[in-house]
């Protein structure tokens, strides 16, 4: 596999991300599939910040400790990272460095004064100077400024340029035939994915890590035609997406742990109501607080069980940007065929990972349309059917009166406590159930990857499956991924471990969260490779770990 | 259609409840919308939890039976969602200045168009008698049995400095004020609060304090803050005071639906749309 590093590093405020989207473009542009992983502190300026691109021919999800090239803004970027790459290729700022064994330097300050150029234009020198150490052709560099610098691009490019001169091509990355991929990170997929499935609202509450996703949208709330509104709090964020629904308006909202926990007596609601909504949850290191801008898989068995009382709900865990966007469809879909909460449960890693995706390589899911009210009979909300799906109308509807109850309630939504009607509305909740469990069957729940046939696998969820991806093509192992956690897909699951003989859990958690819910669906998992130091598992430190439990 | 506006669910309230009056004023007030041509198909009734909530199961019009203080956040989502109804929320003291009060400001701070009845009788009656925000100092309820020792905070006061643009006060035993007051208040386009007195007859009865202190507002310039704010504070929910039924405040701004209005997209063009970005990130 061809597979290149590059780390950029500098302080809180030094644009270090925009710097690493403009490499990944680079070298998007070169023909690699490009993963970004971003690593900063939760405050706004000073601490230190760094994004790893990783450049491969096939696709990547993950990031190396490993790395080729060191570009560095400050001297602390050589100071954290050089001790850890000594071979790499460094090209730095000559201006706040202050002693380089082996490398090369420009100046800033210099160049900026030769082109009487912005400050903001300072980072357009070290991407220069890394495109020249790298041997990317400059008609490369000048395409990628000008697509994805819109703004000055010429002034980016003339302080590229005079950088590029100034540096050699000590390690050439050679070029590729692919044509570029577009890159997203996670929440952009997301965002994308449920606008594709007719999202109308989407409501939500900043929150890191899904607080891109709503700047996202909001962002392109005019371009999608879609309303998008950051209200009081969490309580506020899911109970005004479920008067959205209600009208009829399919509606998700976004946030992480915290922002949930104020979100489980709206979902719980939803549940009771059978309010279609989806909910983005984007896990960060937890409890409480926790470590705001590192990423963690400790919410699955809260997000699988939050909210009071007994109601269906989709749980959904995708790995990459092209799995996020898909899945964001379906659970639009689903949620409202079966009038019911979807989650896309993500992680601070996918969320702001970024990725290579094919539009045309996307495979569509089977698409799920609500049942509507055919105006017959008097309308009735929580109708008593054989699938235990009631037709839905909205208010508004001429000749229909649309009684939506948090209270246990009869068909027409009218608070009951009779222990008959109680127990139908609770059957017409399993009935539904029932039914997802049933629809899901067309849906590839379970990813089988790697060595399909090897009787050693590793089980994980969500963005981990890149990580295990790459250490099991290097061992030989199968992959075993479910995608959906609720309903459990307990056939799809026995039939991806078919064989297996030694199955080990991979989580960034401490518990074994995903290993728990597969015994509590009677299956067997011998073995837990678990991080919990709110940064992703790497391929080559998981590699080491995975030989030794193997071993055993 | 003419509807019966009463759904043949079991009325539970108390004898003497405060909340038949509401009910039959709101009722009054449909079948007046309806006389004129306006279609109660587009009338969305949000209630909280509590006695009065019971209106939803009552009243046969659309109804979104909420949880307790959520009225407001789940009205402002169906009104942003679809703008053509008419959204009227009912919620007790406890919904809307305990646990939803949060929601209560930001309603008025945005100018939400929503009527807000806020059916208020200064105690807590479906749990049986613990004390609310509006309750006076030393009420004697289950959670306080010596007497609270905080003052009640007075709603229209709050109101005015959360920026609501339409607040009015009624009395239970005033049903024609009272229709009045709420008929103005969904004409009113923007955040319409309205503070209802109400008695409990089982655990806070003021029947007999009310009737020998309320008085109609007259030669009020509604328009005027400043005046607005010395009407609110004559009677502060606390000590001896006459106290004012009527319109508070009135003043015409901007709603908050009105200020995102939504261009919706056909499936088609947005599929584009969505092409185009992924074209934009390669």
């Amino acid at each position: 596999m061809k597979d290149v590093s590059v780390l950029v590093g500098g302080k809180a405020g030094d644009g270090i991300n925009n710097a690493g989207a403009i490499v990944a473009q680079l070298l998007n542009h070169l023909g690699y599939f490009v993963y970004i992983y971003t690593d900063y502190p939760s405050l706004i300026r000073g601490g230190h910040n760094f994004a790893v691109i990783r450049a491969a021919d096939e696709p990547v999800g993950a990031h190396n400790n490993r790395i080729d090239y060191l570009v560095a803004l400050n001297q602390e970027t050589l100071d954290l990272h050089l001790p850890h790459c000594p071979d790499c290729t460094v090209v730095a700022n000559a201006d706040l460095v202050k002693s380089l064994k082996s490398g090369q330097t420009v100046s800033l300050q210099a160049i900026l004064a030769a082109e009487s150029a912005h400050t903001i234009t300072g980072n357009s020198a070290m991407i220069g100077a890394f495109a020249k150490a790298a041997g990317i052709p400059w008609g490369v560099v000048q395409e990628v400024f000008n697509h994805h610098m819109p703004k000055a691009a010429d002034e980016n490019i003339r302080v590229a340029r005079r950088a590029y001169n100034q540096i050699n091509t000590t390690r050439p990355v050679p070029a590729l035939s692919n044509p570029p991929h577009s890159l997203f990170s996670g929440n952009e997929a997301i965002g994308l994915g449920l606008v594709a499935g007719g999202l109308s609202t989407y409501i939500a509450y900043p929150m890191t890590p899904s607080s891109t996703l709503l700047h996202f949208l909001a962002g392109n709330a005019e371009r999608f035609g879609i309303t998008v509104i950051h209200p009081e709090n969490e309580i506020a964020v899911i109970l005004m997406g479920l008067g959205s629904a209600v009208t009829g308006a399919r509606t998700a909202v976004g946030t992480s742990g915290g922002g949930f926990c104020l979100m489980t007596e709206g979902l719980s609601f939803a549940g009771m109501a059978e309010i279609p909504i989806v909910i983005v949850v984007s896990q960060r290191t937890g409890p409480s607080t926790g470590l705001p801008t590192y990423t963690g898989q400790a919410d699955l068995q809260f997000v699988l069980h939050a909210g009071q009382g007994e109601f269906p709900r989709l749980v959904v865990a995708p790995a990459d940007a092209g799995e996020a966007y898909r899945w964001s469809v379906a659970a639009i879909h689903l949620a409202g065929k079966y009038q019911i909460p979807a989650f896309v449960l993500a992680d601070k890693t996918l969320s702001e990972g970024t990725y290579s995706v094919d539009y045309n390589r996307l495979p569509d899911l089977p698409s799920a349309d609500p049942v509507l009210w055919d105006g017959l009979a008097p309308y009735q909300r929580y109708l008593d059917t054989p699938t235990g799906i009631s037709p839905l109308t909205f208010p508004g509807r001429i000749d229909a009166i649309v009684k939506v109850n948090s209270y246990a309630h009869d068909e027409d939504g009218i608070t009951t406590e009779d222990a008959r009607d109680v127990i139908i509305m609770t059957e017409k909740r399993r009935k539904k159930e029932a039914q997802i469990r049933e629809a899901m069957k067309q849906y590839p729940c379970v990813s089988v990857r790697g060595v399909t046939g090897a009787t050693t696998a590793l089980l994980c969820w969500g963005s981990v499956r890149n990580a295990c991806d790459e250490v099991a093509a290097q061992l030989g192992l199968r992959v075993i991924q479910p995608v959906v956690l609720s309903p459990f897909p307990d056939q799809q699951f026995a039939t991806a471990c078919q064989g297996v003989l030694h199955l080990i859990s991979v989580e960034e958690n401490a518990t074994g969260q995903l290993a728990a819910l597969v015994r509590e669906h009677g299956g067997r998992v011998d073995g837990t490779i678990l991080k919990y130091d709110g940064r992703p598992f790497t391929p080559d430190e998981l590699l080491p770990q995975v030989k030794e439990v193997i071993a055993l | 259609m003419t509807r019966n506006l009463i759904t043949p669910a079991q009325n539970t309230w108390c004898p003497g409840c405060g909340n038949f009056a509401i009910q039959h004023t709101l009722k009054d007030v449909l079948t007046g919308l309806e006389k004129e041509g306006r279609s109660l198909d587009d009338v969305v009734l949000v209630s909280g939890i509590g006695c009065h909530a019971k209106i939803a199961d009552y009243l046969n019009i659309n109804s979104v039976y909420t949880l307790h203080g959520r009225t407001i956040p789940v009205a402002t989502g169906i009104k942003l969602a679809n703008p053509k109804l008419t959204v009227i929320c009912c919620a007790g003291d406890g919904d809307a200045y305990a646990e939803g009060l949060d929601h209560l400001i930001f309603a008025a701070k945005r100018n939400i168009d929503l009527t807000m009845i806020v059916h208020n009788n200064r105690v807590y009656g479906l749990t049986t008698g613990q004390y609310t925000p509006t309750s006076p100092l030393g009420f004697k309820g289950k959670s306080t049995p010596a007497g609270t020792t905080e003052y009640p905070f007075n709603p229209l006061e709050l109101m005015l400095a959360s920026g609501a643009t339409y607040i009015a006060r009624g009395y239970t035993r005033k049903m024609p004020g009272l229709a009045q007051l709420i008929r103005q208040g969904i004409d009113h386009k923007g955040f319409a609060f309205i503070d209802v007195l109400q008695i409990c007859a089982s655990f806070f009865n003021m029947t007999e304090y009310y009737q020998s202190r309320v008085y109609d507002i007259a030669d009020h310039d509604t328009s005027d803050f400043e005046k607005a704010c010395a009407k609110a504070r004559e009677w502060d929910y606390n000590r001896d005071a006459p106290i004012a039924l009527g319109v508070f405040y009135e003043r015409a701004l901007p709603t908050f639906d009105e200020r995102c209005p939504v261009r919706r997209l056909p499936a088609d063009d947005r599929t584009r749309r969505i092409r185009e970005l992924f074209e934009a990130a390669r």
